[in-house]
């Protein structure tokens, strides 16, 4: 009714995409979020690059992150995006990766859409504070 | 948003993602949404799952939804899942056991978490379920978090309510007999290769044997108008669900054993609500709680906007202690302008 009945909460989806089982990072990302008080849904293991987007599209989520540590990036992400894109989901989603992303590899990630890429070494308020800042505003 | 509803029915599923977080955020607009979106409801059957945690309700719905999909219908699934008292956050797990349906957009699957405060659990899902409705989906799986209240709240919300009882839960059962009789309408002993599963149905069936007992005897005493007494009582123990006795099946979820007879058994359900008139009793019960609540939560807004315009509650709450006033004039002070406005309108 009022402004103030709003219960707006940052959703965010952590995806773990391809063959890669390491979900480790995801785990500890996904906690981090949570404590954060955002709502996390967690994708499990090995999802293909439409499981991802059918989630994050019914969902509905303001962030979508997804770890890679297979080197698979260059391949998967773009479908992801791709994906998104056919729903009309790209724009107004914050997609962040997070894994082991070579330096060379970045700009051609951010230039199709990636709005943060995470390596190892970042820290756990660095994404929050991140995601805090970038989610994308809706009305 | 006329185009959010005409996207939604026009099939279109990141509007129906995007009505449904309305929804949940009781963004501005969502009450003309839910609005707009009531006359194309009342198609989907609505059935709930409830039980304790690790009973196996995600994996079950996974095993509904895509048995449904095999028949050629469309499911929508609201799965919901506690959120931190603390933080408010929470990480929302019951979409990984969606295995089997994965992929496949024409099952909608939507996690929400029980933020538990203004509006309630169960209005948001509520909404949510229309919305699903409104999409078209043939049938609409609302599953419940682990405990609490909210496993009754689920009954305003479906159509047919299973509940799963994990095998070798004596004393659970035990505990379950006050609230949870009342209302399944069917009662899943999923796991039911584990030991223990047979005494558990066993223990069911007792159960709910017992209770017709209780009912018939009554009608036997009623017919002989012995025992009024009786009689009461028996009006009492009556459920909703005169007619219907509740069922118990046997499943095992995660290979999918039962299932089938699981949907059999929901569907028989579904056929003896609408041949009884008492799918329609339910819907009217539903709808006059609905707005009941929906009265309750905006004479608060209109009683909240009124103490802030006066400058919030703190300054009654310093007159209260200092014994200058007491809570029940504040009451009727801020709610006598009301009250004469309104009687003002009516006469007028």
């Amino acid at each position: 009714m009022s402004a103030d009945a709003d219960q707006r909460t940052i959703r965010c989806l952590v995806a773990k995409v391809g063959l890669d089982g390491h979900d480790r990072g995801a785990h500890v990302i996904a906690r981090a979020f949570r404590d954060a008080g955002f709502e996390v849904i967690y994708s499990g293991l090995h999802r293909s690059p439409d499981e991802v987007v059918q989630a994050a599209v019914q969902e509905d989520v303001d962030v979508l992150g997804i770890s890679i540590l297979s080197g698979a990036h260059n391949t998967l992400v773009p479908k992801i995006l791709e994906g998104l894109d056919e729903y009309d989901a790209l724009d107004d989603t914050l997609v962040v990766v997070g894994g082991i992303i070579p330096e060379d590899d970045r700009p051609e990630l951010k230039e199709a859409g990636v709005g943060g890429i995470f390596g190892p070494g970042a820290s756990m308020e660095e994404a929050v504070e991140f995601v805090r800042e970038n989610a994308p505003q809706r009305d | 948003m006329g185009d959010l509803i005409d996207d939604l029915l026009a099939g279109k599923h990141r509007a129906l993602a995007r009505a449904i977080t309305k929804i949940e955020n009781r963004s501005p607009g969502y009450r003309d949404l839910v609005s707009d979106l009531y006359q194309h409801t009342g198609d989907a059957d609505v059935i709930g799952i409830t039980g304790s945690p690790g009973a196996g309700k995600s994996t079950l719905v996974d095993k509904l939804a895509k048995t449904y999909r095999d028949e050629g219908l469309t499911v929508g699934v609201i799965a919901i899942d506690p959120s931190s008292p603390f933080t408010g956050g929470s990480v929302l797990g019951d979409r990984i056991r969606m295995a089997s349906v994965s992929g496949d957009m024409d099952v909608f699957f939507r996690s929400m978490s029980a933020r538990g405060s203004l509006g309630g659990l169960s209005t948001a899902t509520a909404d949510a379920v229309k919305a699903l409705d409104a999409f078209g989906k043939d049938k609409v799986i609302v599953e419940t978090v682990g405990a609490g209240q909210n496993e009754i709240d689920i009954v305003k919300t479906a159509d047919t309510v299973a509940v799963l009882v994990p095998p070798g839960s004596g004393d659970d059962v035990q505990m379950l007999k006050a609230g949870i009789l009342e209302i399944g309408d069917v009662f899943v002993v999923n796991k039911a290769d584990l030991p223990g599963s047979d005494r558990t149905v066993m223990e069911l069936r007792e159960m709910i044997d017992t209770r017709n007992d209780y009912t018939q005897t009554a009608e036997h005493h009623d017919a002989d108008a012995a025992s009024e007494a009786a009689a009461v009582e028996a009006m009492a123990r009556e459920t909703d669900d005169e007619g219907w006795t509740p069922q118990v099946v046997e499943t095992v979820a995660e290979d999918g054993t039962g299932v089938e007879g699981l949907i059999e058994t929901l569907a028989n359900h579904a056929t003896y609500l609408e041949e009884s008139g008492k799918g329609e009793e339910r819907a009217r019960q539903r709808y006059a709680e609905e707005i009941r609540t929906l009265l309750r939560e905006d004479v608060n807004q209109l009683v909240a906007g009124e103490l802030r315009s006066r400058g919030g509650i703190d300054e009654y709450v310093e007159r209260v202690l200092d014994r200058e006033t007491d809570p029940y004039a504040v009451a009727d002070e801020l709610v006598a302008p009301i009250e004469d406005c309104v009687e003002a309108e009516r006469d007028g």
